[in-house]
């Protein structure tokens, strides 16, 4: 029978990852581009060199920190669309902590860096975990609500407070900070390309997590609180705390995910620089089942999205905006397949028709 | 006291979009469904009644630009409402998370579609005002309420309507059944998923009104951020509005209200950072989901349960 | 919904048969009904009774066989249709909407009086007390569902059915949540309904189906074992027939020894969902090695009184003293830790996390203790022993234990339970309706587990529906009645009719 249930998983999936590429196909005719031409470049271009496939790498690094976060935090029962402003706000905290102590050295500065971005995601996640425990306010309202606020805090520091000085001085009032010092940039691990360490500490994490969720007590009260929540209680789990502690790991990871994005890639605070992870990071973490090993891969597979769409929209003139697009069917997509996944009716059928099908030929050879 | 005209003469076309949005997504909610894409929606419906505008200015068919761009929008919206009704409904997916996916998907495709044939924000004439002779002079109150484009009478005309179909027609009471009992609804001979699809297609529809409001009749023009939440703040509105009209209308004010705030505070020359001002709706809404709780259990209690007839109860 | 042209004079069930997953429901059923007779469908639980009537009541779709009316063959698509055709059913969980009222209720399903843009309201109000009157079944068309009693709300279903032209009417366990009086009440009723329809009743509870019905079909294990004339046989061959062989549930026969206290609830007020007093000072004691039994209609406090037993409900004010000390509203992970077992009323959302697997299940309340855990990480070894060694033990039937144990039937998910709360020793154990839809077998199984565990000086608080479990199983029974326990008698000499009036809120002294 688990032959048969891995087939059918297959299939469903298939199923929903074709009926992404026919929507998106859809819309790209719409706009008088080619689809098959589209997705030729989407999925062969990344692949042309070296510095192509690094790119992959480079998008898929917050990628898994934010489809990470999301995985404890949907696992755990609460659905943190917050991504965006956890980001954000990372990114704040960790460009202030790394401008304000510019002299020390890399062994101190990297990790503080790092663990202030943590922090910072970790509370903006944890307002709205709290908000959910305690309160009882929907995740899905407070979170996005938070996304707006902090997109605005962001652009208010960024203009203000933040500014790099010599944007004031020669006047071109770039919304930027100043340039980070070298010992807060993450190196980068492949000579005359963007690919920095922070790769390794995704990985790193990605184990983590799987230990966390499947190997500890903590983990265990987690996934009880998000399964079953009545069930949870009657064992004795204090289901307040573990909604707020899911959120404020998901807020970190997305912090964390801002901040290495800073010290790694651009080395300075900048406007556009979530360019939508938070919103990514959910598809990755759904299409990686929730789950570190599905993870990984996915956001590898995005990460080719990302970087083909960008060529797509210099060579053939399609927006990128046909990312979102495509990441919006393939929601839709998933979660319209997981009725059919987790349906034992369906699967009984399939299985029957599965085995007549295999007598018939059985018996005809 | 020219602060307190301006401030209620912006808001009361201010509260429009919103107002119609909630109203519609108020339908979906009370027979069991939120669809938090109501922005995406929107997205579609503000870029889809810009088109004809934009497309059509010179030619024929230039008087009836705007009904068109109306029209093309409620006809994407009711669309829209059926995708998601297929999704939420036929294969019982989370709505949380299909409303995040819709969400994304009609924002992208207005964008992309937007880049396209447009390229770059350019503005349109939109809707003009329309004064009801006679009421419009009244004096401060004519001006506030009677002096605005037909659109805005027409949502709030919207309220007494949804309030009749809600309460007093077959329709509103299979909606109202199907949102807290569907299994009694079932055994009393009602097709639920059918009410749900009708309830969504309703609920998109008027997104989709709301989102050709925003570009037609309020901003008159079309960029990627016109929407900027409204549709979430929709969904929330609902809930403050405990999914009455009347409530909503009162949410609708609230909010639109806090938005003009900020344009006028800029305006009255009171020194404050632009960003925070922006800032307030969004806020606003948290403060008041947060002390909303009693509400909650008032709601309509299968809210976000599919229904599955052959389950074993 | 149309009244039905032709009479129903006679209904024919041929060879129905039903799967659902891992289970055959329906295994070629055939019955008969005639016009104005009473058809008894008895079973034990999970006999395919319901699932046969939601069938008939075009519920679900059978895999097989066929439905005639009159001679004429009928499919039934949607409910819609069946009542087309004159069935109507009265379901165990009453179908109406709660916050509307009566005329709505009944409004909704009556398409004929829904015109395009208006209700008309009117109309089912005038229906109603048509309908009310003539059967003399009093109720309140505008009155809100949410405000009437159960037994209120079992008279609006009725009527509701009857409004909608039912010449077949299908009840489902219509006496579950009735006190003895209000059943015999309604039987009589029912009777006297007769001379107009003919009824189909489900119940497994002998007695009424011998008062009530013309014919007894039993079903076991989905198909029919045997169909004939109720007259013709006694309840005692009834059961026989209903589980296959001569079932002699276990009996506590040992009379209770004096021991001490170790639960003692005083005065005990606490809020149900609704915001009423559920528990209204309510004393409550139980002693080791005895198992007292909680008779009394569901709805009078029992829930509420067990949650606040395993710390899950608020207590407002009263105590509960556990083995001395005072436990009130301390959270249920120290009430689990002082050694308090709880067999919750729902074991499928509360009882275990369905989506886990059994072996998980087995260690929800002990994953954190050293013998599950090593700081903070999980002994998945120790976790696997433990569960293979209950799976023996307690016979749990599962394809594996790493099987979801939702997955499983309600019998073998309450072993799971049963086998955890017993593996932890606990030194009381509050059991809530644990024989509820479980088959004989396992019924027999939790009964000897119960009193063995009685024997080692276990506390057993026994919440039940059954009278007979009471009587046969506890040492003292104490009777709840809106939210007071009303007495408490030794079980050795206290018979149904006792009972029945003190749960009806009757005291005589």
């Amino acid at each position: 029978m688990n032959k048969v249930k891995l087939l059918y998983r297959a299939c469903v999936v298939l199923a929903a990852a074709l009926a992404a590429a026919l929507a998106g196909a859809l819309v790209l005719r719409t706009i008088g581009a080619s689809p098959l031409a589209t997705y030729a470049t989407i999925f062969t271009g990344p692949f042309a060199d070296k510095f192509g496939i690094t790119e992959v790498l480079v998008r898929a690094v917050p990628l898994i920190l934010v489809g990470l976060g999301i995985a404890i935090s949907f696992r755990s029962g609460i659905l943190n669309i917050g991504g965006e402003g956890q980001i954000l706000v990372g990114i704040l905290a960790s460009t202030a902590t790394a401008l304000a102590f510019p002299g020390s050295p890399k062994v101190v500065l990297l990790p503080l860096m790092l663990m202030a971005g943590a922090l910072g995601g970790a509370l903006w996640g944890g307002i709205a975990g709290f908000l959910r425990a305690e309160l009882g306010v929907s995740e899905l309202l407070s979170t996005v609500m938070l996304n707006y606020i902090a997109a605005q805090f962001y652009t208010f520091l960024l203009r203000g407070p933040m500014i790099d000085p010599s944007e004031l001085q020669t006047g071109s009032g770039t919304p930027q900070s100043m340039r980070l010092p070298r010992a807060a940039w993450l190196d980068r691990i492949v000579p005359e390309t963007r690919l920095h360490a922070g790769l390794i500490l995704a990985v790193v994490l990605a184990v983590c997590v799987y230990i966390l969720l499947w190997r500890t007590t903590w983990g265990y009260r987690l996934r009880a609180a998000g399964a079953e929540e009545k069930a949870a209680r009657y064992a004795g789990v204090h289901v307040e705390r573990s909604l707020i502690a899911a959120m404020l790991f998901a807020g970190a990871f997305a912090g964390l995910a801002g901040a290495v994005e800073v010290s790694g890639v651009h080395h300075r605070a900048i406007e556009g620089i979530s360019s939508d992870y938070g919103f990514s990071g959910i598809v990755v973490a759904l299409f990686g089942g929730l789950h570190p090993a599905g993870i990984l891969p996915a956001a590898v597979f995005f990460g080719v999205l990302l970087v083909g769409a960008d060529m797509t929209q210099r060579s053939a003139g399609v927006p990128a905006n046909m990312i979102l697009v495509l990441q919006g069917v393939v929601i839709l997509a998933i979660v319209s397949a997981q009725m059919y996944i987790n349906n034992a009716y369906a699967l009984e059928r399939f299985a029957r028709l599965f085995r007549r099908r295999t007598e018939q030929t059985g018996a005809q050879s | 006291m020219s602060m307190v005209y301006n401030i209620l003469s912006l808001g009361i076309p201010f509260s429009v979009a919103l107002l119609v949005a909630a109203l519609g997504e108020n339908f979906n909610q009370r027979a069991g469904i939120f669809n938090l894409g109501c922005e995406g929606i929107m997205s579609m419906g503000a870029f889809l009644g810009f088109l004809p505008a934009f497309y059509l200015k010179t030619g024929p068919l230039a008087a009836h630009v705007n009904l068109l761009g109306f029209l093309l929008a409620i006809a994407a919206g009711v669309l829209l409402g059926l995708l998601f009704a297929l999704v939420t409904v036929t294969f019982r997916a989370s709505q949380g998370i299909a409303g995040i996916g819709l969400q994304m998907f009609g924002w992208g495709v207005a964008g992309t579609l937007f880049r396209h044939f447009v390229g770059g924000v350019t503005g349109v004439e939109g809707v003009p005002a329309w004064a009801i002779p006679g009421l419009s002079r009244i004096p401060f109150a004519g001006g506030v309420l009677f002096n605005h484009n037909p659109a805005v009478y027409l949502g709030f005309l919207m309220v007494p309507a949804s309030w009749y179909l809600l309460y007093r027609t077959p329709w509103g009471l299979k909606v109202r059944a199907v949102g807290t009992h569907p299994r009694a609804a079932d055994t009393m001979g009602i097709n639920v998923n059918r009410v749900r699809y009708q309830a969504l297609m309703l609920g998109g529809a008027m997104a989709g009104f709301a989102g050709a409001y925003l570009s037609l009749c309020q901003a008159k023009m079309f960029a990627d951020d016109i929407v900027s939440g409204r549709g979430f703040i929709a969904v929330a509105l609902v809930y403050f509005g405990r999914w009455s009209p009347l409530g909503i209308l009162g949410g609708a004010l609230l909010f639109s209200l806090a938005q003009t705030l900020q344009l006028s505070i800029q305006v009255g020359g009171i020194k404050f950072p632009y960003e925070f001002a922006v800032m307030l709706p969004y806020l606003l809404v948290i403060l008041v989901l947060a002390f909303a709780r009693k509400a909650r259990m008032r709601g309509p209690s299968e809210l976000g349960n599919p229904y599955d007839r052959e389950m074993r109860v | 919904m149309k009244t039905a042209s032709d009479p129903i004079q006679e209904l024919v069930l041929k060879g129905i048969t039903k799967r659902f997953p891992g289970v055959l429901a329906c295994d070629d059923v055939s019955l008969e009904v005639r016009r104005g007779e009473v058809l008894a469908l008895v079973g034990e639980n999970g006999a395919g009774k319901s699932t046969l009537m939601n069938i008939l009541a075009g519920l679900y779709h059978p895999d097989a066989g066929t439905i005639s009316v009159n001679g004429k063959v009928v499919h039934f698509r949607t409910p819609s249709e069946a009542f087309a055709r004159g069935i109507g059913m009265v379901h165990q969980n009453f179908m109406l909407v709660p916050n509307m009222t009566v005329a709505e209720n009944v409004a909704l399903g009556s398409k004929q009086l829904h015109h395009f843009m208006n209700l008309d309201l009117r109309g089912a109000r005038k229906r109603i007390l048509e309908v009310s009157e003539h059967h003399e079944l009093p109720v309140n068309p505008d009155a809100y569902i949410w405000q009437l009693s159960v037994g209120e709300q079992q008279r609006v279903e009725l009527v509701k059915t009857l409004c909608f032209g039912a010449q077949l009417l299908i009840l489902d366990e219509p006496t579950s949540a009735l006190t003895p009086q209000e059943t015999d009440d309604l039987m009589d009723r029912l009777r006297r309904m007769t001379s107009e329809l003919s009824i189909i009743f489900i119940s497994h509870k002998l007695n009424e189906v011998k008062v009530l019905s013309d014919r007894v079909a039993i079903l076991r294990h989905g198909a029919v074992v045997f169909n004939g004339r109720t007259a013709d046989h006694t309840p005692a061959e009834l059961a026989a027939l209903m589980t296959g062989h001569e079932v002699t549930l276990p009996r506590n026969e040992s009379g209770a020894a004096e021991s001490e206290v170790i639960l003692s609830a005083r005065q005990l007020r606490v809020r149900g969902d609704r915001g009423h007093d559920a528990l209204d000072g309510l004393d409550l004691e139980l002693r080791a090695g005895e198992i007292l039994g909680l008779a009394g209609v569901s709805g009078n406090g029992q829930r509420e009184l067990a949650d606040a037993l395993a710390g899950l409900r608020r207590v407002e004010s009263g105590t509960i003293h556990f083995q001395g000390k005072d436990v009130t509203n301390r959270p249920p992970v120290r009430m689990i830790e002082a050694g308090m077992g709880y067999i919750p009323e729902d074991r499928h959302h509360e009882g275990i996390v369905p989506s886990f697997s059994v072996k998980d299940n087995l260690v929800l309340k002990d994953y954190d203790s050293a013998k599950f855990s090593f700081s903070c990480f999980l002994r998945l070894g120790e976790i696997a022993r433990n569960a293979e060694a209950l799976r023996e033990s307690f016979d749990i039937r599962c394809p594996s234990i790493s099987t979801a144990t939702g997955s499983l039937s309600g019998g073998n998910i309450q072993k799971v339970i049963l086998a955890r709360e017993i593996a932890r020793r606990p030194k009381a154990l509050v059991a809530v309706y644990p024989t509820r839809g479980v088959d004989m077998g396992a019924q027999e199984f939790i009964h000897t587990r119960l009193l063995a565990h009685r024997r080692e000086g276990i506390g057993i608080l026994l919440i039940s529906e059954e009278l007979e479990e009471i009587l046969n199983l506890s040492d003292r029974i104490a009777v709840i009645y809106k939210g007071r326990i009303l007495k408490v008698l030794p079980s050795a000499g206290a018979t149904r009719e006792q009972l029945g009036l003190l749960m009806a809120g009757v005291v005589h002294e």
